[in-house]
């Protein structure tokens, strides 16, 4: 038996880890808050209105619309990567929190199945400011469809959050973390339609667009904002939901052989 | 309490843990003593489940180790060696996070932080910050915390490394209230005064094994020569030469020290008087001497 490569095993143990983040996260909302959704806006609002007023329709709706929803996706993507990558690093390697949780009767698939749902929380939070705006500013084509963008939301951060705790596990310093953001994050954020429709790529990129997760959710969140039902619900749903799933068990077999060797 | 039996831990061809025997009573303090290296933090790991042995067996509070480790950790609090309380939350806090994470409601841990704060000498720093304890403080808070679910048994983790002599006293006082209080402690540590004030049995380990084993003035009776003389000065080359073969029942030379272990110090001391150049140290033999002995003088790090 290899005890480092097995199945996840879920429980409700989870929910302490996630409360732990809560209430910590709780002392510092307000600039919290502020400072993970003040910079998606300034430039989702920037770009919007000062490019907005250059561009004609752009994919079929205002820049303005058009940069709103994939501000929405980009926006949950940053936040569960931060949270999983910075912050995660640190109760696991700097402050050894999860050494802590773990000689309690607690597995590590309960302490990272926390933090994974944590970081789905705190990034449906901003997905969701981003929404706000969208409502304020009248963004949208049809209200009660703008709704399922909150589910959407949800699984982008558990999405990004389960991809981001691979890198947790492998990384020997918070500097290692520039290597998933210029390698993946940047690359992603051009590539899959945040700022330019994806059919202005060459044909060969966008072959390799399609199967980025960024892609799916802009792909789920952009209909959903102008309101239509989005094509292929169930592919880009699937597809979210393996990059994370995936994610979230390879860290663990990776944070099993760091932290439990 | 605890019942470790041919217990083996592999990393990849060197072996930490060899065939390890151990047995705990209830309300017995059990100390884990060893040079660096030594196997202590490993065999810790393994008692709790955290890590797989590759061979062996283990009961804890009657629960078979790694098959059922959750459950057994509900019966067992953990001091680790590193401080790893939680630098987010104040003092008051750190307890009520730790009893959710054994499933306490916030009733339950709320109505007991009275008790562990009291215990812990921290009643009037409830509310102060982590950054804000001395490192006393900061075992005493770990201390309490992992009393949090009042366990049976106790795993302490060189509980007093880095600690001034101050607050070394106080974590052994509160030890002994809790073993007073009828709480297994299994402690590991490189302090033999500790181990001799605080446990009634101990275990020596070296290279993943225990070397000695038994109540610590007993190891002393049964391992080595009651007093020991201590020579040093100018020309104990010359006189550990001559003499020290004919007046010690053993020797080593360590630096500039001569160690002479004998059931006769007043011959030894005798002898010595007719060398003025030399001075020496006449003390009864201790827990350090029995562990040197075993263990030998190499550093391991």
């Amino acid at each position: 038996m290899n005890p480092l490569f097995r199945l996840p095993r879920l429980s409700a143990r989870f929910i302490p880890v996630w409360q732990r983040n809560y209430l910590v996260w709780k002392k510092l909302a307000i600039p919290s808050i502020l400072g993970n959704l003040a910079d998606p806006m300034l430039y989702m609002l920037g770009l919007g209105y000062g490019l907005g007023s250059l561009l004609p329709d752009v994919g079929g709706m205002p820049y303005l619309t058009f940069l709103a929803a994939g501000t929405v996706a980009y926006s949950t993507m940053n936040a569960a990567t931060f949270e999983v990558l910075y912050s995660s690093f640190s109760r696991m390697h700097v402050q050894r929190t999860w050494d802590a949780i773990l000689n309690a009767p607690m597995t590590l698939d309960d302490v990272m199945l926390g933090e994974l749902t944590w970081a789905a929380s705190k990034s449906l939070l901003s997905g969701v400011a981003i929404l706000a705006v969208i409502w304020g500013l009248g963004l949208y084509g049809n209200f009660w469809m703008t709704l399922w963008i909150i589910p959407v939301v949800a699984l982008v951060g558990f999405c990004f959050g389960g991809m981001g705790l691979v890198m947790n596990a492998v990384s020997p310093s918070y500097d290692f973390f520039l290597y998933y953001f210029t390698l993946v994050i940047t690359p992603m954020v051009l590539l899959c339609g945040v700022f330019f429709p994806v059919s202005q790529l060459p044909a060969a990129v966008q072959g390799v667009s399609a199967w980025l997760p960024l892609t799916h959710a802009i792909d789920l969140a952009r209909p959903l904002v102008v309101g239509t039902v989005p094509d292929n619900i169930a592919l880009h749903v699937i597809a979210l939901l393996v990059y994370g799933s995936l994610g979230y068990i390879v860290a663990l077999a990776l944070t099993r052989r760091r932290l439990l060797k | 309490m605890l019942k470790v039996r041919g217990l083996t831990k592999k990393y990849g061809d060197t072996e930490v843990v060899r065939g390890l025997d151990l047995t705990v009573r209830r309300g017995e303090c059990f100390g884990l003593l060893g040079p660096n290296g030594a196997g202590k933090t490993t065999t810790l790991r393994l008692l709790l489940g955290l890590i797989e042995p590759d061979g062996g067996s283990i009961e804890l509070a009657g629960i078979a180790v790694p098959q059922h480790a959750r459950e057994a950790r509900m019966k067992v609090g953990v001091v680790p060696q590193m401080d790893n309380l939680d630098p987010d939350f104040s003092v008051r806090e750190n307890l009520l996070a730790y009893g959710r994470y054994f499933g306490m409601s916030k009733a339950a841990v709320t109505a007991r932080v009275p008790e562990l704060l009291d215990f812990a000498g921290l009643a009037s720093k409830a509310d102060a910050q982590i950054a804000q304890l001395s490192g006393g403080m900061k075992r005493r808070l770990t201390l309490a915390r992992a009393l949090v679910h009042d366990p049976d048994i106790l795993f302490l983790d060189e509980p007093t490394t880095g600690l001034d002599p101050q607050a070394r006293h106080l974590i052994w006082q509160g030890l002994r209230r809790l073993i007073n209080a009828g709480k297994t402690i299994v402690l590991t540590t490189h302090f033999m005064d500790e181990a001799e004030r605080l446990t009634d049995r101990l275990a020596i380990l070296d290279h993943g094994r225990v070397v000695a084993e038994g109540a610590p003035r007993a190891l002393i009776e049964t391992h080595i020569e009651p007093a020991v003389v201590e020579v040093f000065g100018e020309g104990l080359a010359d006189w550990t030469g001559q003499h020290a073969a004919d007046l010690c029942q053993r020797f080593e030379t360590v630096g500039e020290t001569l160690f002479c272990y004998t059931s006769t110090p007043d011959i030894v001391i005798d002898a010595l008087k007719h060398a003025p150049a030399l001075r020496y140290l006449h003390r009864p033999s201790n827990l350090e001497d029995v562990f040197l002995k075993l263990t030998g003088r190499d550093l391991r790090d």
